[in-house]
């Protein structure tokens, strides 16, 4: 079928860029250039800001597109392609280029990021047009595409970190957008501390590529990978998957993300729902190279994944925030990635097709509760929606179609996507393949009760709101998102999706499933729809409260909390950090300072006993004199007569 | 010449001074006492000069009566005031300079 042997592990081989794939540049620089213009015109460009910045993605699609169609009519063998632009770093063995790499993988992250990317910032542009720093926003927003597209185009770990920080960076600016909002500036802050964490394990890791390979480029790492102690790729596979896990907000690095929906929605949609915080799965998926070779390494990234996926499911089960519920959700979503990529060679593939999928309809969802939050004054109490379904038509069936897309609705993107990446779990260990069965049933559950709670019911609104449905400019992305999350699926078709991504992930070994295929989507099926039944009895029959039920069992109150993943990080971390501050506080005072202002206190003490020589009597001023005198005279004397 | 007599009589006003200085607690007799004092270094000085046969001693004798002469303008004048305003000319008295 094709050339790549079953199992093996791929090395990255590229070829130099020519032809049309020398514009690859131009892909990062239209953006980045986007939010110079905007950042350093300052209000000069207040009028046509939001214009431009809208326009720079869209010409980065474009040339995407044009790249990606090129890249289908190459030979298999010949799609890896780099761009050296020039060399970045250069000390002494340390010499790293400032070098693209387009292949497979990267092409269909540059579509994601630029088409949805472009999308969002037409949404943002009726979204945001009441705002008076729209252009400040729209400057972040290009700097975060710019930021993002040198992440997944970079050839080496070097320059795919400057991307992960520079991605960093702009989602702080824009959860922290609302700045006057004590709120927001706290959950910017949050998210940069615990982004530092995983920063950590990246550093180190990049490091450790050096020192072990004596190289950070994915092309020299992927040949020499065999070569390194399994020890030592391990040690790697963990400090990547830290890195991955805070900027991908799994446990236990999770507690930003909902914080995180203090920004405005056109963020929360584009960030931290479609791109940036799937740049882990990313990473690990890149760096297959070493996880392929690092089988404890994969154990961490299946666990974790499968304790987010149900983490994340249980907040989204409770959250009466219906941005907060979606953000649970992504967590949840993210986990059936990081599973696909901790399945290895036979889950990458799907890993980055529900990915895919998950960018088109949760964007759409996201975009969706922002359109709805337009129209209700910006409150996000779902307690407080009900029989939206008559005033926003257009927000309903296009949020619809993302719903029936997450929970897996037979024929939707989703079910294709989520549906691949059970039947791998289950045939890799059957216990894997029923937490992610569970999940399943649970996101049914939850997204149901967010659907009833929003569009169905009956009204539960404010006073003074009077829902309408947002303008155009708003729902024709959210009509393409929709369109997307319901045609996604038609990616697997004839397995293109494996066979386009095999010379970066290679191909696993074939494992049968424990059952056939057909019982396994049944079954997952028949769970989803348990999970709606269930949210439908308790949520669609009975009146909702307008206000949150106090009287709630332990596990509701837990989900409330959020699991307790503040308190646990109070109690682990923030707490004990504190004490052992105020300890080394405690030793600098006195230890440190001590021993250097002890001389100083010596003598001053000393000075303290000397000056009571000073009486004020100037009969003793003048007995010392004399004294003085004679033991000089006395000492001429001594010397003469010696 | 033979200058004992007058280096002997120097050191006697000397210590006469220096007593006077260290036990009177009146300030204008300390004072006059430091007078004393340079008047047998004058003594001395001259006495020295006389016996060499050169000036350097008389000049110098001439140094210090021109300082004392100015010493003894500001220095009444300090006296003169800490009377007026602590109604004492006692030295010991005048001992809040201190540490």
């Amino acid at each position: 079928m094709y050339a790549f042997n079953e199992g093996a592990i791929p090395v990255v081989a590229p070829t130099d860029a020519d032809g049309i794939y020398s514009l690859l540049w131009l892909i990062v620089a239209l953006p980045l250039a986007g939010a110079a213009i905007l950042l350093i015109g300052g209000r000069f460009t207040d009028k046509w800001g939001h214009l431009l910045g809208t326009l720079m993605p869209i010409g980065s699609f474009g040339i995407s597109l044009a790249l990606f169609v090129d890249l289908l009519g190459r030979d298999e063998g010949q799609r890896q392609i780099t761009q050296h632009l020039y060399s970045w770093i250069q000390v002494g063995g340390l010499d790293v280029g400032a070098d693209l790499l387009y292949d497979p993988l990267s092409a269909l992250f540059l579509l994601l990021i630029t088409g949805v990317g472009s999308l969002i910032h037409v949404y943002s542009i009726g979204y945001m047009s009441h705002d008076p720093r729209r252009r400040r926003f729209f400057a972040y927003l290009n700097l975060f595409v710019a930021a993002m597209l040198t992440l997944v185009l970079a050839e080496n770990y070097l320059g795919l970190f400057l991307g992960w920080e520079g991605v960093g960076l702009a989602s702080y600016l824009l959860i922290g957008f609302w700045q006057h909002k004590p709120s927001a500036a706290a959950a910017a802050k949050k998210a940069f501390v615990i982004n530092r964490v995983g920063d950590m394990g990246m550093s180190t890791a990049i490091m450790m590529f050096f020192v072990t390979f004596g190289s950070t480029s994915f092309t020299v790492i992927s040949e020499n990978a065999a070569g390194a102690s399994e020890t030592k790729l391990t040690i790697l596979g963990l400090l990547l998957l830290l890195g991955a896990c805070a900027k991908s907000a799994q446990f236990p690095l999770q507690a930003w993300l909902l914080d995180a929906m203090e920004g405005p929605t056109p963020v929360s949609a584009l960030i931290h729902a479609a791109t940036m915080v799937t740049a882990g799965v990313y990473l690990i998926v890149r760096s297959n190279f070493i996880f392929e070779l690092a089988p404890d390494a994969q154990t961490a990234v299946v666990v974790v994944a499968l304790i987010s996926i149900l983490w994340g499911a249980a907040i989204g089960c409770a959250k009466d925030d219906i941005k907060k519920g979606l953000a649970g959700s992504t967590m949840s979503q993210i986990g059936y990635m990081m599973l696909g990529a901790g399945l290895g060679a036979a889950g990458y593939a799907f890993a980055i097709f529900h990915l895919l999928t998950h960018g088109f309809f949760k964007a759409n969802m996201f975009l969706g509760a922002g359109s709805v939050m337009h129209g209700m004054n910006d409150d996000v109490d779902m307690r407080h929606y009900g029989a939206l379904r008559k005033m926003m038509p257009v927000t309903f069936l296009t949020f619809a179609m993302g719903y029936l897309a997450i929970i897996g609705f037979p024929g939707f993107s989703g079910f294709w996507s989520k549906d691949k990446i059970i039947e791998t779990a289950l045939a890799d260990n059957w216990l894997v393949g029923i937490c992610a069965l569970l999940g399943a049933g649970i996101t049914g559950f939850y997204m149901t009760r967010m659907m009833l709670m929003t569009f169905l019911g009956e009204k539960r609104w404010e006073k003074d709101v009077h829902p309408h449905e947002s303008p155009s400019v708003m729902t024709i992305p959210l009509m393409v998102l929709a369109a997307l999350s319901v045609l996604g699926g038609v990616m697997l078709a004839g397995d293109w999706i494996q066979d386009f991504l095999a010379p970066v992930v290679g191909t696993g070994a074939h494992e049968d499933p424990p059952l056939p295929a057909l019982a396994i989507t049944t079954i997952a099926v028949l769970v989803v729809a348990s999970g709606v039944a269930l949210a439908f009895v308790l949520f669609g029959k009975r009146d909702i409260p307008r206000t949150a039920p106090q009287d709630v069992s332990f596990v509701t109150r837990a989900a409330r909390a959020e699991l307790y993943g503040n308190q646990i990080n109070d109690g682990l971390v923030v707490t004990p950090t504190r004490h052992l501050v105020g300890g080394l506080l405690a030793v600098d005072k006195h230890v440190v300072d001590g021993t250097f202002t002890g001389g100083p206190i010596a003598i001053g003490s000393l000075g303290a006993v000397a000056r009571r020589a000073q009486n004020g009597f100037v009969r003793t001023y003048a007995l010392s004199l004399l004294g003085g005198a004679l033991l000089v005279v006395l000492a001429l004397l001594a010397v003469n007569l010696a | 010449m033979n200058v004992t007599a007058y280096v002997v009589l120097s050191g006697i006003l000397f210590t006469i001074g220096c007593v006077g200085v260290l036990t009177r607690r009146n300030a204008i007799v300390v004072f006059m006492c430091v007078e004393l004092m340079l008047n047998a270094s004058n003594l001395a000085l001259v006495a020295f000069a006389r016996q060499h046969g050169n000036l350097d001693g008389q000049i110098a004798a001439f140094f210090v009566m021109v300082v004392a002469a100015a010493e003894v303008v500001v220095g009444l004048a300090i006296i003169m005031t800490i009377f007026r305003t602590r109604r004492s000319a006692s030295v010991d008295d005048a001992s809040l300079l201190k540490y």
